[in-house]
């Protein structure tokens, strides 16, 4: 290591090496930069070409791409329809996912559930599309169940609109919400909890008034990741719902305008669009965080 | 812990144990579909199929040419770990050890591209292969899927590096060892199982991965899960068993890993990468 190099030159002053090993930059550091240039080279040079090729549009202006964007209802719809999905499955699966992890936690033997539940995060939103298109179709089980329960008379369609986007956005969004929430509940000290209880507290009054002002935070946190899987909805928009209506998400508009238009330019100019919608919602409701507590409230466990 | 008694608590148990229990029926039933249906002769209106036959598998191995899928699969996957392993351990061994300016920075650039969904950022970096000519060759699928993986085995090694006590490595310097020695019999050895956790999960989301594959790979540089995205795509064209056989194949090939992959994993942490670690 560094520290046991010879200090011979310490009366001239230290080294440019030594100084900068001082400030922590030696050879471990420079172990660090192939992954830095890697990144630079294709995450940040990508956004940063996507950002001004988008004001380079095939003809028009410079503001060509935005002004077409936001002219054309079809376009510019792809915003509220995706909004519309995600905002929705986002709030539905937090609040799922809150009751069941404040369940959970009291668990001894979390692994099978957490198992199952990692499932369909790993299989991936083509297979979970490719599977509702039989499970939710009009001859699939889960009609066909409805139907002998004698809660439906007509088979439900479910596939080939909004609803089989939603429900495959449930299908993978919920195990993810639901593990991040997980993560966030049990890393609040159960001391806490059960001081309120010894003092008198009922259940609803613990979780209203001790555990929500402490996982404000995480739910915040939590929120911002679910709905930006869910915002960037592709593959299931495709095949489970309408691309040409009410499931055109914008993910559907940027992949047509590269794949189907080849103008790159356009292209570009929607992923910005998508990437700054996300960002608004993100910034939205980090924002609001500073509304509640922050502070320690894991006591041993980190 | 405390355990509520009252008859409120007991029912918002039951409602809340119904509600998991409603959604883990309905995944498990979607997955027995498609199995159930890669087997069926003909399943039209019925609760299970007429006849059951693996015919469907023959039949999708050939129509789909799944071998040169897996094959290309497999190379894309384990080139994507081996490289995500080598650039992202070094680069989570300098960032565990060395404090220095712009280290903040350079984390909030690495945790980016796994917060930014793939098809946000998978839009200008297809343009700019596409540009290099690198897209729709094997390598552009590489290439892009390292993307998020290189970060991600950085992210998931540096809280494990960090736990590994320094003094070890300054021991093996005082008894002379060399920078290279000093890697393969000290750190490696006590690096190895979270290494090892860091690739199993980097093996498995690759696999998975469909949005930045799919914005690059040309016709002979598919991964399965990007055939299997056209063949539904293009659903009509095939008999939906083939279909199902090709989503089968699939299932095994990202499972098997996964059954792997959980042996060393607590699987919470396929999706929040570094809150605990195994402590070896």
């Amino acid at each position: 290591m560094e520290a046991l190099a010879p200090t011979t030159r310490v009366e001239h002053g230290p080294s440019l090496r030594q100084r900068l090993a001082a400030k922590g930059f030696d050879a471990v550091t420079l172990l660090a930069v192939p992954a830095a240039i890697f990144s630079l080279l294709l995450f940040v040079y990508p956004f940063a070409f996507g950002f001004v090729l988008s004001f380079e549009p095939k003809n028009g202006g410079w503001l060509a791409n935005y002004q077409r964007f936001f002219s054309d209802s079809y376009l510019y719809d792809t915003i509220a329809n995706t909004l519309w999905l995600s905002v929705p499955v986002t709030l539905l699966n937090l609040l799922l996912a809150v009751p069941v992890s404040f369940r959970v936690r009291l668990m001894r033997r979390q692994r099978l559930l957490t198992t199952i539940l990692v499932l369909p995060i790993t299989l991936g939103t083509v297979l979970v599309a490719e599977g509702l298109l039989n499970y939710l179709g009009p001859q699939g089980w889960f009609n066909r169940t409805l139907v002998t329960f004698g809660i439906l008379d007509q088979p439900m369609r479910l596939v080939h609109n909004y609803w089989g986007v939603f429900a495959s956005l449930v299908i993978t969004g919920f195990p993810f919400t639901f593990l991040l929430t997980l993560s966030y509940v049990t890393g609040i000290d159960p001391a806490l909890e059960q001081a309120a209880a010894t003092l008198g507290a009922s259940a609803w009054q613990r979780f209203l008034h001790v555990y929500l002002p402490l996982l404000m935070p995480g739910f915040a946190i939590t929120f911002c990741l679910s709905f930006v899987q869910a915002f960037s909805v592709f593959p299931s928009a495709v095949l489970l719902g309408e691309p040409a209506g009410s499931t055109r998400v914008i993910s559907i508009a940027a992949y047509q305008a590269a794949f189907e238009e080849y103008d790159y330019s356009m292209a570009s100019a929607v992923a910005m669009i998508m990437g700054f919608v996300q960002l608004a919602i993100v910034v939205l409701v980090l924002a609001s965080r500073g509304l509640f507590y922050r502070g320690p409230a894991s006591g041993a466990k980190g | 812990m405390i355990r509520d008694t009252t008859l409120g608590a007991k029912l918002w148990a039951v409602a809340v144990w119904s509600l998991v229990g409603f959604f883990v029926i309905n995944l498990l039933a979607m997955i027995a579909t498609v199995v159930t249906s890669s087997f069926a002769t003909r399943w039209l209106g019925t609760w299970l199929p007429l006849g059951w036959t693996t015919r469907w598998y023959t039949s999708a191995w050939n129509e789909f040419q799944l071998w040169d899928v897996l094959i290309v699969t497999f190379q894309v996957v384990g080139l994507v770990v081996l490289i995500s392993g080598a650039l992202g351990v070094t680069a989570a061994y300098a960032l565990a050890r060395r404090d220095f300016a712009g280290k903040r920075l350079l984390v909030l650039l690495f945790l980016l591209p796994l917060l930014i969904p793939p098809i946000t950022f998978g839009i200008p970096l297809a343009t700019v292969l596409y540009q290099t000519g690198l897209a729709g060759t094997f390598w552009g699928v590489v290439v892009a899927n390292l993307v998020p993986t290189v970060p991600f085995v950085i992210l998931v090694m540096i809280p494990f590096i960090e736990q590994i006590d320094p003094k070890v490595e300054a021991a093996a310097r005082v008894f002379g060892a060399n920078t290279f020695k000093l890697f393969i019999h000290v750190l490696l050895p006590l690096l190895l199982p979270g290494i090892l956790a860091a690739l199993l999960l980097v093996l498995v989301r690759t696999i998975a991965m469909f949005e930045l594959t799919f914005l690059v790979a040309g016709p002979t540089s598919q991964t399965l899960v990007v055939a299997l995205y056209y063949a539904v795509f293009a659903a009509g064209v095939r008999a939906v068993q083939s279909i199902d056989a090709m989503a089968v194949v699939y299932m095994a090939t990202t499972l098997v890993w996964l059954v792997i992959a959980l042996r060393f994993v607590n699987p919470t942490q396929i999706v929040t990468r570094a809150k605990q670690q195994p402590a070896h």
